[in-house]
């Protein structure tokens, strides 16, 4: 058994390295050794929770038991899932961070001794309020992201689910979770904290439910953050440094990841949370949907466009994920790359439904990370290249945004596909993105549609080029 | 008078918030997907909380209704932990840069 202080220095230890697996990232390079320290701050909060508590009773085996069947489940899962399906798999993750804040929680109520807590129906105030604080936050992020994980995986329609009188609800709903622990706080009913528990998950699937499918990048790093700051409360009732500093780390890297992708689609964050966009909206895009002329082309007639280009950049979207089109589309760019033809990949940065998505599906077909860039990067060589791939993508493209105040994606930042001498646009059909609006980009002089799977229209070029 | 804890702990907190901030600043767009599995790894960290009331339980009776759900959050963090630095590794090395021309 190590002293208390010891045990934490060695917390505040691996919360350090936790701090340095997120430095990594910050480029590629460093970030492999960046997830290096992370598994070692991980092994080290580990070890040190077993030898603070020191005696290694049967439970002992249990615990061992149990980690060893969740972490081959975890591992399993990490090396089969395929990476069009990360959105999903990092929804789910989240679930179970919440629901395991939550068992913590709920364990820690019912023998508050064993956390040094006070005893049963008398703890300490200050523990049950960063205890009922962290349950109800953990069965938000739960209840959420089971909700967030059965649109993304299609279980779920993606289209907003609205109701009348849905605001008032959940306002009605979040103002009673206050109220509720301040009962608690002054009753310790255990009923009370069952009640708080329900409600919460209640809530978390209230929320969730009017968010449309392309609302997705925001809702999953809402809940990244939500699961960050249920860890931190969990963290402050067990006065331990580590899941302080870490819910603290996660919770502000899911806002900023938030607003990142609010900024992408122009949108305040109230805005997206408050959901049922698209639903609403569509009824100008229809009004104005006369029949307009499209050019169509094959796979023909874009080898040939693209065989005669010297650069060519491709966007990518989320149709590409669907179509797991990446490995097609790097071989089809490897043929360019052999006439000499220079080739670079644009990302919008709410494309996918999740915050780097198209990058990790790139790095996936084997693009090297230094032919692709972001929105700000390449957005001026539109107007030198030649050709335009766009693939998968449409909202973001559309250059109604910066043309037209009465649209609702007005003001959004798009790349600007038009400014290329020609653009090649891969479509199943002419139906509208999600916005609900018709993409003017459609019906330019110098667009050819090409209307087919995106995978098998990349298949038909490459073989033409 | 004495400082309460919760103030050491509550500044921690606060100053982690901000070292948060400026880190995840800094991280590169393109890796914003292994940024959520990997803050989903470390956030499981409240595997400890789990042990801990997993192990509350006295040796003659090592199951009882509080170890039971430190027991299920163990294996629930268990998978997020595994999965989650794994899925990171696996799509870290997969970011490569562009070979050098011969």
């Amino acid at each position: 058994m190590i002293s208390a202080n010891l045990s934490a220095i060695f917390y505040l230890v691996s919360g350090v390295l936790f701090i340095l697996a997120l430095r990594g990232l910050s480029s590629p390079e460093t970030s492999r050794q960046g997830n290096l320290f992370g598994i070692l701050g991980m092994i080290i909060a580990v070890t040190v929770t077993f030898l603070s508590i020191g005696t290694f009773s049967s439970g002992f085996i249990f615990v061992l038991i149990f980690i060893v069947v969740g972490g081959s489940i975890g591992a399993f899962i990490a090396y089969k899932i395929p990476m069009t399906a990360m959105p999903e798999l990092v929804a789910g993750f989240h679930s179970l961070v919440g629901l395991a804040a939550v068992f913590v929680a709920i364990s820690a109520f019912l023998n508050p001794i064993a956390f040094n807590l006070g005893s049963p129906g008398n703890i300490k105030l200050g523990s049950l309020i960063e205890m009922s604080i962290g349950a109800a936050v953990g069965a938000v992020t739960f209840s959420g992201s089971v909700i967030a994980f059965l649109k993304l995986q299609g279980i779920m329609s993606g289209s907003p689910i609205t109701f009348k009188g849905q605001h008032p609800l959940n306002a009605i709903i979040l103002i009673s979770i206050i109220v509720l622990i301040y009962l608690l706080c002054s009753t310790q009913s255990s009923n009370l904290f069952w009640i708080l528990l329900a409600i919460s998950f209640l809530i978390g699937f209230l929320l969730i439910i009017p968010i449309g499918g392309a609302d997705m990048p925001v809702v999953i790093s809402m809940l990244n953050s939500y699961s960050g700051w249920a860890a931190a409360g969990i963290g402050f009732t067990l006065e331990n440094t580590a899941l302080i500093i870490t819910g603290a780390l996660v919770g502000s890297s899911g806002a900023i990841l938030s607003y990142i992708m609010c900024k992408g689609m122009n949108r305040s964050f109230f805005n997206v949370i408050l959901g049922g966009f698209g639903a609403t909206d569509d009824v100008s895009g229809k009004s104005s949907k006369e029949q307009r002329p499209v050019k169509s082309g094959n796979a023909d007639d874009a080898a040939f466009l693209m065989k005669n280009a010297s650069s060519v950049i491709i966007v990518p979207g989320y149709g590409m994920a669907v179509a797991q089109a990446q490995h097609a589309l790097r071989e089809m760019v490897d043929t360019l790359k052999k006439n000499d033809i220079k080739v670079s990949y644009a990302i919008h940065p709410v494309a996918g439904r999740m915050p780097g998505h198209m990058n990790v599906l790139l790095a996936e077909a084997n693009v090297p990370y230094d032919e692709v860039f972001e929105l700000e990067e390449i957005n001026n060589d539109f107007a030198n290249a030649d050709v335009a791939f766009v693939i998968g993508a449409n909202d973001v493209t559309n250059p109604v945004a910066k043309t037209d105040p009465q649209s609702p994606i007005y003001g959004m930042p798009v790349l600007d596909v038009e400014k290329c001498k020609s653009v090649l646009f891969v479509k199943r059909s002419l139906s509208p993105g999600y916005a609900g609006i018709d993409n003017d980009l459609f019906y330019k002089e110098n667009t050819l549609m090409l209307f087919a799977d995106a995978k098998k229209m990349t298949e038909d070029i490459t073989k033409n080029l | 008078m004495e400082i309460d804890p919760l103030i050491f702990r509550l500044s921690i907190f606060i100053l982690s918030i901000f070292v948060g901030y400026y880190v995840v600043w800094s991280v590169t767009p393109s890796l914003h997907t292994p940024l959520m599995s990997v803050t989903n790894a470390i956030s499981s960290v409240i595997i400890v909380g789990a042990i801990i009331a997993g192990l509350s339980g006295d040796s003659q009776k090592v199951f009882n209704s509080s170890s039971m759900f430190g027991f299920m959050a163990i294996a629930l963090a268990a998978i997020n932990i595994f999965g989650g630095f794994l899925v990171t590794q696996r799509m870290l090395a997969m970011y490569k840069k562009k070979k050098k021309e011969k």
